[in-house]
């Protein structure tokens, strides 16, 4: 029974349909693995095992009862802790946050409530989604499941890393810039960062409202077919979901065949494969395409030519956003609020504001709302917000055109495998980097998933590998297509099974 | 010598704020009330907290297309929305939501009446309008001892936001824009126009200039004015202040200044070196506005008869006097009122005497009472008042007391005509008994009378409508007793 938390979702809601196992069983199971494996990882800001044994409870009686459920009934899951949930402390990974009890439930967890499934806990990140190694949070540092030594990613790298350890069945991520694709593609899982506006942003705490787009971390494709299906959607508190058609994900996939391959453009963007790319990387990418040509694709040369101006836009759009989505943690009506105990007398007013806002923000934070003020300010906003967002319109072009003849692009999703903890901390422009095949998806609005096409050896570990991701882009709303392409490549590289060895 | 005051003229622009008669608030479903213990009317999205998102109130965005058409406004089937960035304990989000490069209506214009120059004749004036976009309000702070509380429940408030050219030269035109656009907005049932509670608010831009200076003059924007009266006097005293500046060899400066209605006079508020920078950009949170031709066409035909149409309509069509027209229409009310009473007026009674049945005597007699329901006869029973006095079944002194217990009873007015057995002896048997009823009292008086001291005729009128108590008809008592005297001679 210990393995059961190396089941996949899709093995689990077997188990629990021909009644072989209860959802109890399987929650027992996690939490013996999260006991133990949990100190060292630190994956999660908390659990919540009691919450968890109350949601498995009441899942293992609807089971029981014999009728219909909904595919995540018993299923273990975590959560990023940007996802509000009613009753829970949601902090963002942020001292400004330190002491928020959220009274509403995002749509996200709605969702995921009225789907029974079992909560197990809140996940680390970088505060308020703002990095690419979880180093950023205020409370602790997620190491790397396949070396502790080494970061996550980010900015949800405690969920990349509570997947990869088997520390819950699947995570729920955020992706503003490849928050969800680049850990998932460093701790050698699924990531799924969905069209933008088809899973709600309603209790989602907000970085970057233009780009963010709740994401999903699995232990394979299927699994990520079944989690989006459970959320998305059109909600009517937020605005900016549409009235998708949403597919049946999960069916799509179990049926994906390889014969879909059979003439599909693959398309290869040079820009993708600039200096910066790891060469060992470049070569595992260099070895899918052989095996989807051989598969019958056509892969062809395409160009993304705005592609080098993406982490510039990128880093003036999402700051600009963001100094203004932090401007509501003043410290006057919930979160952290300056105490003259802690430190000198409040002057002011504003002295209030910049002292719970000084003393509640990380540097990286604090770093971009900074940057983000300035781009959007007076005699500076033509220069850049209003020039960046004309070079979002020029990459979504790009992307246009590229799609005119490719039906799907592939490349890598980090250029590096994860780095070591500290490595890139002093250099933030270097950190930038590591989201540079990531963020133009973002900006131009598109479904991308990571998927672990094999690894690399770690050169600071003996026998030691890390996982390497490929990055898979399709059209607007395409996520059917883009799964069952992910789903052929994995049954064909057949990661999981290779490392279980 | 620089010259004196009326070397200068005024050059006036103004930006109105007007909050929404909706039913919920501007982005989220909390109610839009008035006077709700504090921070009761909130929710995630006015409380900004984290997570929350906007949604856009459709009949707010009905209300400000409709106020835009009527005020000739161009409506922009495309607008955005953007965020004004500011931190005040008032505003939750540290940013409003307003609309700032496109919003959804510019362009357009609204006539008011002003003098000529020569201040002795009417004449009309086009005073045009920048834009009208939607924004949301603030919450409020207030202040007790040295505490301040913040009050969340008028966050998220919908808004219109009016701002028009410079084109007003003096505070009498900022004066009468104002009453006409407020006038149109509580016609429309856009606003309840309510300047002391805040829900229509003024500022005024004012800078002077030498007559026949091409340059605009550095402006003052003055804020906090809550009533017309207000208005006024702070234009005026900025004005005042303006070119009492510049004739004292001073410069006016760009800046915000409040207005003090206890001293009569602007302060300075805040200087233009500390103006904020609201970085201004689209919201990313909502969608762009986009308004069908079939939306702004159903708005358009849901707009009734506006006031200065009305005005003109009374005057030529039922042939009131201008006052009459004006009265009656001030109030979209007493117009509506107006109008039902000319709808089933079935007795044919003159319009001009229902005019002076409305504004002499329900309009009166309601100042009176300080009624809340504005309207509180149906237009049905006030015929029925009407109709009996001037049938001449009641004298109208009779009429206005029935009235007055209509209005405090809520009976009518044949039941209380009844009931007090107000009804006039009108028949010539009944007035012949009392005619020598008095007589047979005032003997001596009568012989005086017949002996040609006519003065005695009035009170012998009198003493008959005291015995009557008011009911006799009075033309009826006169003639009769007009006969008597002429049978006793």
């Amino acid at each position: 029974m210990d393995d059961l938390c190396r089941l996949t979702i899709s093995e689990i809601a077997g188990l629990l349909k021909k009644k072989e196992v209860k959802s109890t069983d399987i929650l027992n199971s996690y939490v013996k693995r999260i006991k133990a494996e949990e100190p060292e990882i630190s994956a999660y800001l908390y659990n919540d095992f009691e919450e968890a044994e109350r949601n498995a409870e009441a899942a293992d009686k609807i089971i029981s009862s014999g009728s219909d459920y909904p595919a995540l009934t018993g299923i273990p899951l975590s959560i990023k802790d940007i996802f509000l949930i009613k009753g829970k402390r949601t902090t963002c990974a942020s001292k400004i946050l330190d002491n928020f009890i959220s009274p509403y439930d995002s749509t996200v967890v709605r969702k995921l409530k009225e789907n029974n499934y079992v909560f197990l806990g809140k996940t680390n990140l970088d505060e308020f989604a703002m990095g690419s190694s979880t180093e950023n949070s205020a409370y602790k540092i997620t190491k790397n499941p396949y070396d502790l030594n080494r970061v996550p990613g980010g900015s949800s790298g405690g969920s990349a890393a509570s997947v990869a350890a088997d520390l819950c069945a699947g995570s729920f991520g955020t992706d503003t810039g490849g928050s969800v694709r680049q850990p998932a593609a460093l701790c050698g899982v699924v990531g799924l960062k969905p069209t933008y506006g088809l899973i709600s942003r309603y209790g989602i705490i907000a970085f970057s409202s233009s780009l963010d787009q709740a994401g999903i971390l699995s232990k394979d494709v299927t699994d990520a077919a079944i989690m989006l299906e459970a959320v998305a959607g059109f909600d009517e508190k937020d605005q900016t979901t549409r009235k998708f058609n949403v597919k049946k994900y999960a069916e799509i996939v179990k049926k994906a065949d390889k014969s879909i391959l059979k003439g599909l453009n693959i398309g290869i963007p040079a820009e993708f494969f600039s200096d910066g790319l790891d060469p060992e990387i470049n070569s595992k990418v260099s070895e899918i395409k052989i095996l989807l040509k051989d598969l019958g694709a056509n892969i062809i040369d395409i160009s993304l030519p705005d592609t080098k101006y993406s982490v510039s836009t990128y880093y003036i759009i999402a700051t600009s956003e963001a100094s203004s989505n932090l401007e509501r943690y003043d410290g006057i009506r919930y979160g952290y609020r300056y105490n003259e105990n802690d430190g000198g007398a409040i002057q002011s007013l504003d002295d209030l504001y910049r002292k719970s806002r000084e003393a509640g923000f990380g540097n990286e934070v604090k770093r971009r709302i900074i940057l983000g003020t300035f781009a959007l300010s007076a005699g500076y906003y033509d220069a850049y917000y209003k020039k960046a967002s004309l070079v979002r319109k020029l990459i979504i072009k790009n992307y246009k055109d590229a799609f005119a003849k490719a039906d799907i692009i592939i490349g890598p999703t980090s250029p590096t495998p994860a780095f070591l903890i500290g490595e890139k901390t002093a250099d933030p422009l270097s950190m930038y980097l590591s989201d540079i095949y990531t963020i133009s998806v973002n900006l131009a609005y598109l479904p991308g998933l990571s998927i672990p096409v094999g690894a690399v050896k770690n050169p600071t570990k003996t026998d030691g590998i890390l996982p390497v991701g490929l990055q898979i882009i399709s059209p607007w709303t395409t996520e059917d297509k883009l799964l069952s392409v992910a789903k052929i490549i994995e049954d064909e590289v057949k990661f999981r099974e290779k490392i279980k060895k | 010598m620089h010259g004196n005051n009326d070397s200068f003229e005024a050059v006036i622009g103004l930006e109105v704020h007007s909050q929404l008669l909706t039913k919920t608030k501007m982005f989220c479903s909390c109610p839009n009330i008035f006077g709700m213990e504090p921070n009761t009317a909130v929710c995630p999205v006015c409380l900004a907290l984290p997570g929350a998102l906007p949604v856009i109130n459709i009949e707010a965005v009905r209300l400000a297309v409709k106020a835009a058409l009527a005020l000739n406004i161009n409506i922009n089937k495309k607008s955005l929305f953007a965020r004004k960035n500011y931190f005040y304990p008032d505003l939750p989000k540290g940013y409003q939501i307003s609309q700032y490069l496109d919003p959804v209506s510019s362009n357009g214009y609204l006539d008011i009446e002003t003098e000529d120059s020569s201040k002795k004749n009417k004449i009309n004036k086009r005073i045009r309008i920048n834009r009208l976009h939607i924004e949301e309000d603030a919450g409020k702070l207030i202040h007790i001892g040295n505490r301040s509380y913040v009050d969340l429940n008028r966050a998220g408030t919908p808004l219109v936001e009016i701002v028009s050219e410079p084109d007003l030269s003096s505070a009498a035109e900022a004066s009468a824009y104002l009453k006409s656009l407020r006038e149109i907005l509580v016609y429309l049932g856009v606003s309840d126009g309510n300047m002391e509670e805040g829900s229509f608010r003024c500022d005024a831009n004012v800078s002077v200039r030498r007559k026949g200076d091409p340059e605009l003059g550095t402006r003052a924007e003055i804020k906090n004015v809550n009533s017309f009266k207000f208005v006024e006097k702070a234009i005026e005293f900025e004005i005042e202040r303006q070119i009492d500046l510049i004739l004292n060899g001073g410069k006016v400066i760009q800046e915000t200044r409040l207005y003090d209605s206890k001293e009569n006079i602007t302060r300075s508020m805040r200087g233009k070196e500390e103006a904020h920078d609201y970085r201004y950009f689209e919201e990313p949170d909502l969608p762009p506005l986009i308004l069908s031709k079939e939306f702004i066409n159903d708005v358009k035909n849901s707009i009734t008869e506006l006031p200065a149409e009305k005005r003109r309509r009374y005057v030529s069509e039922y042939k009131l006097t201008e006052y009459d027209a004006e009265v009656l229409t001030q109030d979209k009310e007493i117009a509506d009122y107006f109008e039902d009473l000319i709808k089933e007026n079935s007795n044919r009674i003159d319009i001009k005497k229902l005019a002076n049945w409305v504004i002499n005597e329900l309009l009166s007699e309601l100042k009176l009472k300080e009624s809340e329901e504005r309207m509180p006869l149906s237009a049905k029973n006030f015929l029925e008042l009407i109709t009996a006095v001037e049938s001449g079944s009641i004298n109208r002194n009779t009429g206005k007391i029935v009235l007055a217990e209509m209005l405090s009873s809520g009976k009518s007015a044949l039941e209380i005509i009844k009931e007090k057995n107000l009804a006039q002896v009108s028949d010539d048997k009944g007035i012949e008994d009392i005619v020598k009823q008095v007589v047979n009292e005032n003997q001596k008086e009568f012989a005086d009378l017949i002996g040609g001291k006519d003065k005695l005729f009035g009170f012998f009128v009198g003493e008959i409508m005291k015995k009557t108590k008011g009911k006799a008809n009075p033309k009826k008592a006169n003639e009769i007793l007009r006969k008597y005297i002429e049978e006793n001679k």
